[in-house]
């Protein structure tokens, strides 16, 4: 972005934002917006506490499990999904369906099935993340070479070790894309469960904030929030860059 | 067109010592692509036969399937005797896109099929190491592959192929993919490797010229289906100067009797 012939970093744009938050807290048009400066300053208040640390800790904990969970199932289907034709037919439907189906209507249903507890608020992250990863792991598959796995099983690969050795590798640029997407997603998972359970986690946090009009302190826990998703998206994104080079070059 | 140039190359002379026999070898694509069709060769141990035909006449899918990566519709392949059921370690494969894991670097790559096999890193690093300054890319061994130039990564493709130690090597167009000059230079120093290896090589080519110069025993196939159309044995001196070979009045003649055998089906 370039202003009266100077060059302005993509930053600029989010300084000029907040300003215009703290000009209109300042202004106190509405209960619900306080000024930014006390929204930062409650920020540094409340992370240290105990009922933040430990809202944090349960949310992550969800959160780390419901992706792994989300990993570790997603990425071999997606696997088996890009390399036989027979699976994709059986699942391909029904990944897609999911995708772009609103979950946050399913979460009750887990409820039902699993409770209040921490067990729902996992599967909810793992709805939420699963099918991203499947539908680009599935994706990265389908653009290996066919001669890669040639060369595998030409060299006698069995199945197992050409999985790992070579799907995994060859597919990693978009499991990578994958992940970082369901990463994305699962935040907002893990957020909408615990608000639906509303008894754990951040999810207390809002509920609680949020009924008694403690401002401040809701801005300022979502303010976290949104800095922690936005870093583990960046993370992510480092990583696919380390290895894009040969989703280029790949064959 | 035997007669034309019948004193520079022979009809073939019966194979006493075959690495690889292929017996009534037939291959039905989805049911109704005919590819090959009842093909019957053998290839002399320690030999290089071409297999040359024009584009589609399932001159790869005849490798592939001695290679054992395609079943064949009907027939069977022997390597030394035993029939094929899939890949084996006494065969080993040089692709026309190199096929290398661009995640890995030269060593890795070179010593992929060894690691396949189970033998332990430092010892199949060795070896690959060995392979690698065999074909001329000592020092490259930390580079990745699109670090490379299509040559150097088809030097890695052969050096992995070799690292196993297969009697068999069965190159798919090896050299399509490189340029004119690196082309050439590829095919003297493939001599000098038949000359040192004593392995046997079966290697697909479409150039008419590269088959001649490359091999001691050509199976030429008509166009699909896929049928032997001739074997000859060109009648070509491979010892000395490597130039020499593209000068020799057998060379010349062979290319342009093939040629003409060629151009038939073409029309």
């Amino acid at each position: 972005m370039i202003v009266f012939g100077h060059r302005i970093p993509m930053t600029g744009s989010l300084l000029l934002w907040a300003l215009l938050w703290e000009i209109v807290g300042q202004l106190k048009l509405t209960i619900l917006l306080p000024p930014l400066s006390r929204v930062v300053l409650r920020a540094f208040e409340i992370v240290p506490t105990e009922t933040f640390l430990s809202a944090f800790a349960v949310t992550a904990s969800a959160f780390v499990a419901g992706n792994l969970i989300a990993i570790l199932v997603g990425v071999p289907l997606g696997i088996l999904m890009g390399s036989s034709v027979v699976a994709d037919r059986i699942f391909l439907p029904w990944v897609n369906l999911f995708l772009s189906a609103p979950l946050t209507a399913l979460v009750p249903v887990i409820m039902v099935l699993f409770g209040l507890g921490q067990t729902t608020i996992i599967l909810t992250v793992v709805l939420f993340a699963i099918w991203i990863i499947v539908l680009d792991t599935r994706a990265g598959v389908r653009s290996i070479s066919p001669s890669l796995i040639e060369m595998a099983a030409s060299f006698g690969a069995g199945r197992w070790q050409t999985f790992r050795k070579i799907y995994v590798w060859a597919a990693l640029p978009e499991i990578l894309a994958g992940i970082r997407l369901g990463v994305i997603r699962s935040v907002k998972g893990v957020i909408i469960g615990q608000l639906l359970v509303s008894i754990v986690g951040f999810g207390a946090l809002f509920k609680l904030y949020g009924s008694r009009f403690l401002m401040e302190h809701f801005w300022a826990v979502l303010i976290v929030l949104f800095a922690l998703a936005f870093a583990l998206a960046e993370a992510f994104a480092w990583l696919e860059r380390r290895v894009e080079f040969y989703a280029a070059t790949r064959g | 067109m035997t007669a034309l140039a019948h004193q520079f190359f022979t009809e073939p002379s019966p194979v006493t010592d075959c690495a690889v026999s292929v017996r009534n070898v037939g291959k039905v694509y989805a049911g109704v692509v005919t590819a090959l069709e009842n093909i019957n060769v053998d290839f002399p141990r320690g030999q290089l036969t071409s297999l040359l035909g024009p584009s589609g006449c399932g001159k790869t899918t005849l490798l592939k399937i001695i290679a054992g990566l395609l079943p064949a519709t009907s027939g069977e392949v022997l390597v030394n005797d035993l029939p094929v059921a899939g890949p084996g370690p006494e065969r080993a494969f040089v692709f026309q896109d190199f096929a290398l894991m661009p995640w890995a670097n030269v060593l890795r790559n070179v010593a992929f099929g060894l690691e396949m096999r189970g033998i332990a890193k430092s010892e199949r690093e060795e070896i690959a190491r060995s392979h690698i300054a065999q074909v001329g890319l000592a020092g490259f061994e930390a580079r990745y592959p699109h670090e490379l130039s299509g040559g150097m990564r088809q030097r890695v493709g052969l050096a992995r192929a070799l690292a196993v130690n297969a009697d068999v090597l069965l190159m798919d167009e090896p050299f399509s993919a490189v340029d004119e000059q690196i082309r050439r230079k590829f095919q003297e120093d493939l001599l000098t490797l038949i000359a040192r290896e004593k392995r046997t090589f079966i290697f697909v080519t479409h150039s008419i010229e590269e088959a001649v110069y490359v091999s001691d025993r050509i199976v030429l196939l008509s166009a699909r289906p896929g049928r032997i159309a001739q074997i000859i044995e060109p009648a070509i001196e491979r010892g000395g100067d490597p130039d020499a070979i593209r000068r020799h009045p057998a060379y010349l003649d062979t290319v342009d009797a093939i040629w003409q055998s060629l151009k038939t089906y073409l029309e």
